[in-house]
Parts: structure tokens; C-alpha cells; sequence
């Protein structure tokens, strides 16, 4: 595994305008080619640390710093094309294009032609199982076809970081944890970094390296768990004894912020 | 996943339930040749008996009542009337539609690019929004004649303007809330990519107020009609110039009540057939992504 920093938040927090904290304090360092899960009940600032670290909101105090081997060496770099990628939580197509359209987008805006970014669409939907399905409008693909053209949007540029909002969210059990292989599987061939915002518990631990815990109001980081199991990860790991000690701890975690919250009055009130 | 049944599955539907059409991957032969069965329904044939009871009735009545022509001609006397005065009428039509045609091109034209000046600054379309909504609760009526007096050197061009003046908001005020109304996700990844407002605006924002453009132009085209009509009648020119609406007038002046009828169906197809073309445009434009273009089975 690679120890270069791809970026670490130094201290930073986020304060709307209507004075709601989303985000208070948050300190992490993120390795290149790391796996890192962000997991929370509603409203723990988990999609904001990604708005954030995206450069689509900005930070009300303390710093990004990207590392040497990040995709942005500096913070006006901070939406670079080329890098970055986010996977919003719908699978935000554009209706009116066909996938193919879909998965060109970024490079089209980018400059590209429109050949060279037709062939770079198409690796990118072999890479998720779409090959075939380009000339599709996107209300003709279920709602995991439509996240597996989303993920392949991102990969179209080949990005180094991949920002991935609770993108398997709104998918069934059973499609999700078709996705969740998949995910795993491109990830150990592409090796990108990948900050991976979910509620599901078991989800965070049988994808990540890393699970963060996060509780709400105001949002904050309450645990910071390794992973430690090899990948491959397998259907057999998911219902495994470690897997299963993973999510209580992860869990366990959040009840006792969950707790918190609900006795102390002065944090209860907010929001 | 309701969309991926097989087409053979829904041909099967189609046929054994009227009113149900197939999806729209269909050939485009055979969506015509759907299209057509798709006449053959209660929602077609009930209107259509009804209209033919209506029209024999009105025969049978002003029969029985022995009805004076320049009272209330039947309908047979209007059609014969209509292919009699072809040759009066026919050039009227003309002109009408050459009123209405180009106020809608122009009203068309206008309400898109005001709407995109909307869009690119708040600033402006606060500063001349409500002036878009005064030209529309305007009653046409009461300024046609005098915009009839400014243009009175082209009266043409006068009764293009009133036309216009009425078919130009509800595009303009649909589009303005289409080019509103993109998807915040869609948003955030354009401006990740970094792409430019042209960019935004030609990839985004348009494609995504096309429904809303195409439903403020299904309603400006029967609204330019009224207006051409309206400000024939203001004007009341004659001549060469000689639209519908002054067809009417000089029947019901010299008591050609059955000409009356037949220039007042004449318009009232004209209307019909611009919303049927639109929509069809609509649907056309659609027919790949948006609900309202997408038939489905029941």
C-alpha cells in the first residue's frame, strides 16, 4: 500500500448561513489509494465533508492541505476535472442523453473530442458492465443500471479521488451488494483513493480500510475504525464473525453518541 | 425495472386493451399504425357520435323550426356556403395565418432569448419580469387600436404585433421557469467539471426547459390566433389584406350569417390543427426522456 498523503482536513468546520453546524472540528488525514467509509445518521455533516473536500461549499474555518501525490496540489486545483470525481447520491443523469452522452459529459466539457471522449465513454462502461447499453436513454436502465452509469461517468476521466455520496442508497439489498463488489473490484485494479459516505454500517465495514463515525449536531468525527481483513473481500467475509465484530464496534459507537445527545440538553437543542 | 418488459409482452397488451399504446422503441411505421388503431377507442368514437347526433339535430331543428339563414343556417348550408365562398375564404385564411405565424416565430424567438437573459442575471429579470406581466394582463383589445394608430403606414405589421403581444408571455415565463428548474446535482457536477456558463447553458439548462418551452409554445400558438383575430377585427381592413376575422365582419354586416359560420369553423380548425402540429412537435422532441411524451401501458 502507497503512505503517500493524499490530502488531510486540518481542523475544519462548516457553519450554514441559517447557524446550523454541519460540520465542527474534523480532523483526517486520507492516504493515497485508501478505501475510507464516512458512516452517520442524517444530519452528522458526512455529505458535507465531501461538498467540502469537492470544492462545492466552502469551509467556514481550517484547511484542506493537499499531499505531494495528490490529484490537487494546490487549493485553487481543487475541482481539477482530471482528479476528482463525485457520485452523487441519485444517480443525477441527464435525462434528455443517452448513456453514452452521459459518460461523456466530463471529458466534453473539458475540451475533448467528441471521438476520443466516445472512446474513453465506452471503456468506462465496459469497466462497469454496461458495455452494450450506450445508445439507452437512462429511463430505460433500472436504478442500479443508472448508479453503474453514474460510477462510470466518474471513471471517465480517471480520476485519482473518488467522492462517492450514499450512492447505493436508494438500491436493494441485492443490487447493492452486487454494487458493493463490483466497487471493490475496480477499486483493487484502479487503486484510486475513495471517500465513501453511507448510513449503512455493514456496508462501511465490508467495503473500507477505514470507517469513520460520525454523529450529528453538531457533526462531528466520534471514532476512527481500521478495518484490518485482506481483500478480496468475499460474500464469505460479509457474514463473517470479524465482519460482525466490526459493525457492533461501529455501532456501538454510534448509540453511545446517539446517547449523549439525547441527554445532554445544550447539544439536543441545536437544530 | 417496469420498463424493460419485452416489446413482444406489450404488443400483446395493446391489442386486447384499447386505449393502451405500445412503448416508444417501437419502428416509427409501426408507431404510426399504432397510432392510427389508436383512433379506433371509446376516446375517439364517443366525441365523434356525439358531434355527429349534435350536428343532426341542428339540421333536423332548423328544418322542423323553418329557421330564416340569417338567423341560424344548418350545417349543411354552412358547408355548402364554405365550398361556395372557397375562393373569398381561402385567401383570408391565408392572411390569417400568416398573421399568426409570424407573431408566434417571433413571440417564440423573443420569449427563448429574454428567458436566457433572465437566467444569466437575476438582477435583470427582477428589473423587467413585471413589465413581461403588464404586456399580458393588457387586455388586447383596448391597445390594438392604438398600435393600429402608431403602424397605421402597416397595418400588417400592427396586427403582427398584437398577435405577438399575446403570444409572447406564457413562452417567455415558461422558459424562464424551465431554465430555473435543473437539477441541483446536475448543477454541482457542472461546476465540479468547471464548466462555463455557455457550456452550462447549452448542456443543461436548455435541454432541461425544453418541456417547459415546448408547453408555453402549445399554448402561445392558439393564443397568436386570437390575437391575429382580434386585431382584425380592431383594424377592419379590407382589400387585399383581408383576413378571417374581416370576412366575419362584413357577413354579419350584409347578413351572410352562413358565411359567418363558415369563417368562424375555418378558424376554429386553424386552431385545432396548430395545437394538434405542436403537439405533435412536442412529442416528437420528447418522445426519448420526458414523461409527458412517454406513453405506457396501464
Amino acid at each position: 500500500m502507497n503512505d503517500s498523503i493524499t490530502f488531510s482536513l486540518n481542523h475544519i468546520s462548516k457553519v450554514f448561513a441559517n447557524g446550523t453546524v454541519a460540520l465542527q472540528d474534523m480532523h483526517l488525514t486520507v492516504h493515497a489509494s485508501q478505501f475510507i467509509s464516512l458512516v452517520g445518521p442524517s444530519g452528522c455533516g458526512k455529505s458535507t465533508v465531501l461538498r467540502l473536500v469537492a470544492g462545492l461549499s466552502a469551509l467556514s474555518t481550517g484547511r484542506i492541505e493537499w499531499g505531494l501525490d495528490s490529484p490537487t496540489p494546490s487549493p485553487h486545483r481543487a475541482q481539477n476535472p482530471q482528479n476528482l470525481a463525485f457520485v452523487f447520491q441519485e444517480s443525477a443523469l441527464m435525462p434528455w442523453a443517452t448513456v453514452l452522452d452521459n459518460v461523456c459529459l466530463p471529458l466534453k466539457l473539458s475540451g475533448l473530442s467528441r471521438r476520443s471522449a466516445q472512446i474513453a465513454a465506452q471503456e468506462a462502461l465496459h469497466l462497469v458492465g454496461l458495455a452494450g447499453w450506450d445508445r439507452h436513454y437512462p429511463r430505460e436502465l433500472s436504478g442500479g443500471m443508472k448508479m453503474r452509469v453514474s460510477i462510470a461517468r466518474a471513471l471517465v476521466t480517471q480520476p485519482s479521488l473518488l467522492l462517492m455520496d450514499e450512492p447505493f442508497g436508494a438500491l436493494d439489498e441485492i443490487t447493492r451488494s452486487k454494487l458493493n463488489n463490483d466497487l471493490l473490484d475496480l477499486w483493487q485494479q484502479k487503486r484510486w483513493t475513495v471517500l465513501f459516505v453511507t448510513h449503512n454500517i455493514y456496508e462501511a465495514v465490508y467495503l473500507s480500510q477505514r470507517v469513520i463515525v460520525m454523529a450529528p449536531r453538531p457533526g462531528r468525527v466520534i471514532a476512527d475504525v481500521t478495518i484490518d481483513a485482506p481483500y478480496p473481500r468475499t460474500e464469505a467475509f460479509r457474514t463473517s464473525e470479524i465482519c460482525n465484530q466490526y459493525c457492533r464496534e461501529v455501532s456501538a459507537h454510534l448509540s453511545e453518541a446517539m446517547q449523549r445527545d439525547r441527554i445532554d440538553p445544550s447539544l439536543s437543542s441545536v437544530g | 425495472m417496469s420498463d424493460d418488459r419485452p416489446t413482444a409482452l406489450t404488443n400483446r397488451t395493446a391489442l386486447t386493451l384499447p386505449g393502451s399504446t405500445p412503448l416508444p422503441q417501437s419502428s416509427a411505421l409501426g408507431g404510426w399504425v399504432m397510432h392510427l388503431r389508436r383512433l379506433a377507442t371509446p376516446e375517439v368514437i364517443a366525441p365523434v357520435v356525439v358531434g355527429i347526433l349534435f350536428l343532426m339535430l341542428w339540421e333536423g331543428f332548423v328544418r322542423v323550426a323553418q329557421m330564416p339563414t340569417y338567423l341560424l343556417p344548418g350545417p349543411l348550408l354552412v358547408l355548402q356556403t364554405l365550398i361556395q365562398d372557397w375562393p373569398i375564404l381561402w385567401p383570408s385564411l391565408l392572411v390569417t395565418l400568416k398573421i399568426t405565424i409570424v407573431a408566434f416565430i417571433t413571440a417564440a424567438v423573443l420569449g427563448l432569448l429574454i428567458a436566457i437573459l433572465f437566467t444569466q442575471s437575476k438582477w435583470i429579470e427582477r428589473s423587467f419580469f413585471p413589465y413581461a406581466v403588464i404586456l399580458q394582463t393588457t387586455p388586447i383589445v383596448a391597445i390594438a387600436p392604438l398600435i393600429i394608430i402608431w403602424l397605421r403606414n402597416n397595418t400588417f405589421a400592427a396586427m403582427i404585433v398584437c398577435a405577438w403581444i399575446v403570444a409572447f408571455f406564457p413562452i417567455l415565463s415558461n422558459t424562464t421557469l424551465g431554465l430555473n428548474s435543473v437539477d441541483r446535482n446536475l448543477l454541482d457536477l457542472f461546476k465540479l467539471y468547471r464548466a462555463n456558463r455557455w457550456q452550462t447553458l447549452i448542456y443543461l439548462r436548455l435541454p432541461a426547459a425544453m418541456p417547459y418551452f415546448l408547453g408555453g409554445l402549445r399554448i402561445s400558438g392558439g393564443l397568436a390566433l386570437i390575437g391575429a383575430v382580434v386585431a382584425e377585427f380592431v383594424a377592419g381592413t379590407g382589400g387585399q389584406k383581408a383576413g378571417l376575422a374581416y370576412q366575419i365582419l362584413m357577413a354579419s354586416y350584409n347578413l351572410q350569417i352562413p358565411r359567418m359560420f363558415a369563417a368562424l369553423f375555418l378558424i376554429t380548425v386553424l386552431g385545432v390543427l396548430i395545437f394538434i402540429t405542436l403537439s405533435m412537435i412536442s412529442d416528437l422532441l420528447l418522445r426519448h426522456w420526458h414523461e409527458s411524451a412517454i406513453r405506457r401501458d396501464i
